[in-house]
């Protein structure tokens, strides 16, 4: 088994949220359980991982300048992540497809993390 | 953990009564936007990390945080709920205010002084009705247009223009001021009789919209039952009327899901339990002088789930009760109730001629039921032609594909031999 770090990047999906019904929000966070369920119960989670704040600091350049953002208008931002396990890429990519993000417009980055033994 | 299926609807409704207390009236469209945000967090924290082990106590930690947070950057430059602006003030009472507010009690006042503020007098009738849905029972602007069978952009309008007189209101009505209690109290009782009516008779094709309504309208009336200045005999009445109702939900389709037309509806369907809970409430409103219309369509529900057949129905009292209810509201939709029972009572004969000599009957022409139950007599009395004739005019005006089947069907059975 290999690890993965999925990282979930919406695009402009906090305004999407805001507009939304209780009712409706409550069935979108539904899906992600069961989708994230689904995926433990097959032994395919290592972390559930953690949602991140929508804004923060940048810090960039030689002199570390230090910028609020990034700015939640920007393309895409990452919104969390989650550490999974599996196979190799093609099916850590394959298990992405059930995450109910797309629904709403947003994307899962799968990347391998690097191995540290020879 | 599972959670309620309404969990956040539900919430939304306690959670933006106790922000409206805080922030004051006029800031009503704060107080959502804290709601809004509260979900908006749950919503990512638990998708990582589960549901937690007490959600709605995690809901209102957090709207009560992000309100806090609120006072704090903006109580020098806005102003809040006037009788709180003191407390709200200083950093010694800010907090223990706030977190008074939140306790589960303040909170079921709150709710209560929210539903007596949506009922302004200002408001008809049906925005009163739209305003509950939206601000205590968390519907959306489409889910109520969807409840209605009405166009989105005319019930934005309708919401918008109430929330309009709700926020120019000095304050939340004040439930403890007896001046004005009773006649808001009759306002509130009509609101949730009408948002109840509209999920059980409404135009909505979608049956677990309709159920929610009328759960909704049941939940609301319990609040006003367990405050007792608002527990009168008509808020019994009013709560008895819809358990009795209710009771009879699960009958109302057939097995194919079909409409089933009331006397051929499989009474073994029926929920016990809220008859004798309607029952019992029926009992606690007959109590002081007065007779609200709420005790006598009690009544007649109670009567009908006292029948086992539709045949061991008791028409003459429901005849009567029917009678009563044309003294206390005339209206032509009872006049077409009463004229059916008395079809049942003396004989299609007599039924016809009532339902003919319905006054303002116009009123009743876009109604697909009127025209429904002059075919239904009609056909009893073995007038085919003119019976498929009303039913083919009472399907032109089905408002579901439920009705419309249900109209079909009738056109059929009048045509066959």
């Amino acid at each position: 088994m290999s690890q993965f770090v999925f990282l979930y990047r919406n695009t402009m999906q906090a305004e999407q949220e805001f507009s939304r019904s209780p009712e409706e929000m409550q069935k979108s966070m539904q899906k992600w359980m069961a989708w994230m369920k689904d995926l433990a119960e097959k032994g395919h989670i290592k972390d559930h991982g953690n949602p991140l704040e929508p804004g923060g600091k940048v810090v960039k350049g030689k002199q570390k300048t230090i910028t609020d953002g990034p700015y939640a208008e920007s393309k895409d931002i990452v919104g969390g992540y989650t550490l999974v396990e599996a196979k190799d890429l093609a099916q850590a990519a394959e298990l992405s497809k059930g995450c109910p993000i797309f629904e709403g417009g947003g994307m899962v980055e799968v990347r391998p993390v690097m191995k540290m033994d020879m | 953990m599972e959670v309620d299926e309404h969990l956040f609807r539900r919430e939304a409704g306690r959670m933006v009564a106790a922000l409206t207390h805080i922030f004051g009236v006029h800031n009503l469209a704060m107080a959502e936007d804290v709601v809004q945000d509260a979900f908006c967090r749950a919503l990512e924290v638990w998708k990582f990390r589960g549901v937690p082990e007490n959600p709605s106590a995690w809901l209102m930690a957090t709207a009560k945080n992000r309100a806090l947070d609120i006072l704090r950057r903006e109580r020098t430059a806005q102003t809040f709920a006037p009788e709180l602006a003191r407390l709200l003030q200083s950093e010694w009472t800010l907090a223990p205010t706030v977190q008074e507010i939140f306790k589960s009690n303040t909170i079921k006042d709150d709710q209560l002084r929210m539903m007596f503020s949506c009922c302004h007098p200002k408001l008809p009738e049906e925005a009163q009705v739209a305003l509950i849905l939206n601000i205590l029972c968390g519907f959306s602007v489409d889910e109520i247009a969807a409840a209605f069978v009405s166009g989105h952009a005319a019930i934005e309008k309708r919401i918008s223009r109430a929330k309009k007189v709700l926020a120019g209101s000095k304050r939340l009505f004040d439930v403890a001021d007896a001046r004005d209690f009773p006649e808001r109290l009759a306002a509130v009782h009509r609101a949730l009789y009408l948002l109840f009516n509209e999920g059980y008779h409404g135009a909505s094709c979608e049956s677990v919209v309709r159920a929610e309504l009328c759960q909704e309208a049941m939940r609301l009336t319990t609040l006003l039952l367990e405050h007792p200045p608002a527990a009168t005999p008509a808020t019994h009445a009013l709560s008895a009327m819809m358990c009795l109702h209710a009771a009879r939900l699960p009958s109302r389709l057939d097995d194919s899901g079909n409409l089933a037309s009331f006397l051929d509806q499989d009474r073994s369907r029926w929920d016990t339990r809220l008859i004798n809970e309607g029952q019992k409430l029926l009992d606690h409103s007959a109590t002081g002088s007065e007779l609200t219309e709420y005790h006598i369509e009690a009544a007649i529900a109670a009567t009908h789930c006292c029948a086992a057949r539709a045949e061991d129905t008791d028409w003459g009292r429901i005849v009567w009760l029917y009678d009563k209810l044309m003294q206390l509201r005339p209206s032509p939709v009872i006049a077409l109730n009463r004229a059916i029972a008395i079809a049942q009572h003396e004989g299609t004969e007599r039924g016809l001629k009532e339902i003919y000599a319905i006054k303002n009957s116009d009123r009743l022409a876009a109604y697909p039921f009127y025209s429904a139950a002059i075919g239904e007599l009609e056909l009893r009395h073995g007038r085919r032609e003119i019976a498929c004739k009303y039913f083919r005019a009472a399907l032109v005006q089905a408002r579901s594909p439920m009705e419309k089947r249900f109209l079909q069907q009738r056109v059929a059975a009048a045509q066959r031999d």
